[in-house]
């Protein structure tokens, strides 16, 4: 307890380092609070304009009670930061989420050298393993053009914070226009004041037509996937995006009409890619497959442990469809 | 093939009929010809011989995977399904291929007889070249086994849709004898290998549930009393030397009842009968649960049919001597139907249902509370100038059934409903005990009003122990009273009983959970119907 600060403490505490802005890795209530500069207004959107923030720059460093502590991209939403800890010479880096593939908007994963590495495990297991998202992004563009023609309101389920903004900009090229919930509005607009360039969409408001929705695109957050608002669409045909897509139950689980495998989290070979490039002697293996995937990096050669944590256990935060996990309430807005 | 995943993925991510149906006729609209047959057969359980065993085809996906066995088998267990197991694990394709799918299946076909090291050659080569759906439909062409939710009743009106032909004659068609490599689509759907024309059933007339007095429809002299059996409601069809059994959901299951083949030889041509396919022991009516072993099988084995023999127990006559005879009033109708029966030569296997024959209301209500002792549901009052109609109409014909069974069960899980209900869970789980342990006994989704959903609702969202996939674990504290039809011994659930048709009968609030029915009262309920 050298350092005297917690990161994504699930009970308030002096100092919050935060990894990113999900609510299950924010909780209200801690004195202060050190993240990226482009995870602070998510966390003003989110928690208050009364907060106490320190932000860091990726690389850029600072000592708390004599940690050095330093923040480097981990790919995972705009603004999501690994965080890498050193005292007397032992580095140990804790990920948070993070996936390795560039999504083309949140700066790119970057391993980092390291004694003791904390994993993330979402999709640790073989099953999952993700198809390049321009390949996805194409699906979705298919879909959407099938829904037109059949006369259907495609609508988009996927997360204001992360996964809303890349699929706006990876689909922006397919010259829909593509209207978002207020909920992905709201954060978009903080992004855009923060400086992220974000292609445009239109607000949803109850004065847009529905025959315009039915012609473009539209994205609500999975608070809205079972909602009535849906309902008032001409024909809502809804895509859920979450790297649980990629399993038949999971699809099945939602009663959605498509599924996309995207997500925001490593898939396994990403997993494992990202764990050897850190050469970490020990590593500690927290939410998700967390048994399973540490007892398959002991058999490789790699020392593993899991860790039991509250992350992604409560109903607010955890990816669309998981099995286990049905529940999405993402925001209370 | 990749037609056909498109197909199935569609298949898959819809609950509406029509949806599915939708999907069906722009399959058949734009498949490939020769590939059509091949997807009836399939989707109908005509199953080529399975060419590689389950055992072979998950070693050599491990092996290709490099993954440790138990990895295998906890994916397996995440995922769920073999064949989709590894369509997932295996390496990414290096080529891709888009062969037709019934060139697949005829490879598939080839491989039999061949030795395990040419089939291992064809299989990993096959899964080198699909990708992830593909490999899945791949996979589970070699097993053969799609669930997948496509009824024969669904597959036929969606070609009858697609070709603007008659659903029965596709009916019939499809459920001849043919070979997907030996018949074009086309004469398929004309039924080139079957006359259609001949086998043709009448829609079947049904009747409302009675909703009140029964003396309130008159003179008991005006009405026929039946009794109403419990079990597959059937129209014998006999025309130009053939015979024909349809179920009333139209379907053809003449091949599922041997015991009534006879017909084809002692029915005159053009003749059409109107009655219940019923399991018959020593002249008495067994209880569905024993008729049930007979249904929607392949093959029929002997012991089967010596534990389940069929009777038909004949209603009305719809034609005679290739008339039909629908326009004629019910006595009429009867008379004419009692000679035919008379005129059949095997006894005992196809039989007059017998008339319940009281001189007043109360006399047959007494009648009627009896109704369980011959394993009947209660009876049926039909009007004997009732002509036949076709579906459901008011006031000829009456179903006046007994009140059901009931058992008062606790709520275990909760899970949320769809449509309307999507918001509220309204799908529970109910359990009975035995001894210590609570043990599920049924299913159910309706019976509740929307106040009562409600509150239900908002007891499941406070007192969820365990949050386990859609489905919620939840105190047994509400008591529920379940209405269901019938009993029967099921290997397939915990409690090796099921009940027939369960619902909420009601919620007792005035009941706690210590105070529900056992397993052994229900075990008991079972015996004493067998």
């Amino acid at each position: 307890m050298q350092g005297d600060f917690y990161i994504d403490p699930w009970k308030p505490v002096k100092l919050a380092v935060t990894t990113h802005g999900h609510a299950d890795h924010v909780k209200w209530g801690n004195d202060a609070y050190l993240c990226h500069e482009l995870t602070k207004p998510i966390l003003l959107h989110r928690l208050g304009a009364e907060l106490n923030i320190q932000t860091l720059r990726y690389k850029e460093k600072i000592t708390i009670n004599g940690v050095k502590l330093s923040m480097f991209p981990a790919g995972h939403v705009i603004g999501s930061a690994q965080i890498r800890l050193e005292y007397k010479g032992e580095v140990c880096v804790i990920s948070g989420d993070y996936k390795v593939e560039y999504d083309g908007i949140s700066t790119a994963f970057e391993p980092i050298k390291c004694h003791t590495f904390v994993s993330e495990s979402t999709f640790g297991l073989p099953i999952y393993k993700w198809l390049p998202q321009q390949v996805i992004f194409d699906q979705i563009g298919n879909w959407v053009n099938n829904n037109q023609e059949q006369g259907k309101t495609s609508v988009l389920i996927a997360y204001s914070l992360g996964k809303a903004q890349r699929l706006i900009n990876g689909l922006s090229k397919t010259d829909r226009q593509i209207y978002v919930h207020q909920s992905i509005a709201n954060l978009n607009d903080a992004f855009i004041q923060a400086g992220v360039a974000l292609p445009e969409t239109i607000r949803i408001s109850p004065e847009i037509r529905k025959e315009e929705l039915q012609k473009g695109l539209v994205i609500v957050p999975p608070a809205l996937a079972d909602g009535r608002w849906i309902k008032t669409l001409q024909q809502a045909a809804t895509g859920v995006c979450s790297g649980w897509m990629q399993v038949r139950a999971g699809r099945r689980w939602r009663s959605a009409d498509a599924g996309f495998a995207l997500s925001d989290h490593a898939d396994w070979p990403g997993l494992l890619s990202a764990i050897k490039a850190t050469e970490a002697e020990k590593v500690f293996v927290t939410h998700g497959f967390t048994a399973t995937f540490s007892k398959y990096l002991n058999e490789i050669g790699i020392e593993a442990e899991e860790v039991k944590t509250q992350y992604g256990t409560e109903e607010d935060e955890i990816e669309i469809g998981a099995p286990g996990k049905p529940e999405i309430k993402e925001e209370a807005d | 093939m990749k037609r056909f995943t498109e197909l199935i993925a569609q298949l898959e991510t819809s609950n509406k009929t029509n949806d599915k149906i939708a999907a069906l006729v722009r399959y058949f609209n734009e498949a490939n010809d020769l590939d059509k047959p091949y997807v009836i057969a399939m989707f109908t359980g005509k199953r080529p011989r399975r060419p590689v065993s389950t055992a072979l085809i998950k070693e050599w996906a491990i092996e290709l995977s490099e993954l440790p066995p138990w990895l295998f088998a906890e994916s397996y267990h995440s995922v769920g399904d073999l064949s989709e197991t590894i369509a997932l694990i295996l390496p990414p394709p290096a080529r891709t291929t888009d062969l037709p799918l019934h060139q697949w299946i005829n490879a598939l076909g080839d491989l039999n007889g061949k030795d395990d090291e040419s089939k291992k050659d064809f299989i990993v080569n096959a899964w080198d070249s699909l990708d992830i759906q593909e490999r899945f439909i791949f996979n589970k062409l070699i097993s053969g086994n799609f669930r997948i939710g496509v009824s024969n009743k669904m597959l036929v009106n969606a070609l009858a849709k697609q070709s603007h032909t008659e659903s029965n004659k596709i009916m019939h068609s499809i459920m001849g004898k043919w070979k997907p490599d030996e018949i074009s689509y086309q004469e398929l759907i004309e039924g080139a290998h079957v006359d259609t024309d001949r086998s043709w059933p009448y829609p079947f007339c049904l009747a409302y549930a009675l909703d009140s007095r029964p003396d309130s429809l008159g003179d008991i002299k005006d009405w026929q009393a039946e009794w109403k059996w419990d079990g597959i409601r059937g129209q014998i069809v006999k025309r130009g030397g053939e015979l024909f059994i349809w179920s009333r959901g139209e379907e053809l299951v003449t091949d599922q009842f041997p015991e009534l083949h006879f017909l084809a030889d002692e029915l005159e041509d053009g003749t059409v009968l109107d009655g219940e396919i019923l399991s018959v022991k020593e002249g008495k009516v067994q209880s569905f649960s024993v008729l049930q072993q007979r249904l929607n099988r392949k093959t029929i084995s002997k012991g089967q049919l010596e534990m389940a023999p069929i009777a038909f127990y004949c209603y009305d006559l719809l034609e005679l001597q290739g008339i039909d005879q629908r326009g004629k009033a019910l006595n009429i109708r009867r008379k004419a139907l009692i000679e035919i029966i008379k005129s059949i030569k095997t006894q005992g296997t196809v039989v007059l249902s017998p008339t319940v024959e009281v001189g007043s209301w109360e006399e047959l209500a007494l009648l009627r509370a009896d109704s369980r002792l011959n394993n009947s549901e209660g009876l049926m009052l039909k009007k004997l100038d009732s002509l036949y109609h076709s579906g459901r109409k008011r006031g000829d014909w009456w179903k006046w059934k007994i009140n059901p069974y009931t058992v008062d069960t606790v709520m275990i899980y909760a899970q949320k409903g769809s449509g309307r209900r999507a918001n509220f869970y309204t799908d529970y789980t109910f359990a009975v005990r035995d001894g210590e342990q609570l043990i599920t006994i049924a299913k159910a989704y309706s019976g509740l009003t929307d106040q009562e959903i409600k509150e239900v609702d908002a007891f499941v969202k406070k007192n969820a122990i365990e949050k386990f996939g859609p489905v919620r674990t939840v105190k047994p504290e509400l008591v529920f009273e379940i209405a269901f039809e019938g009993i029967a011994e099921s290997k397939r659930h915990k409690a090796g009983l099921a009940l027939r048709f369960p619902r909420i009968a009601r919620w007792r609030k005035d009941k706690k959970a210590t105070e529900i029915n056992t397993l052994d009262d229900l075990r008991q309920l079972l015996n004493s119907t067998l």
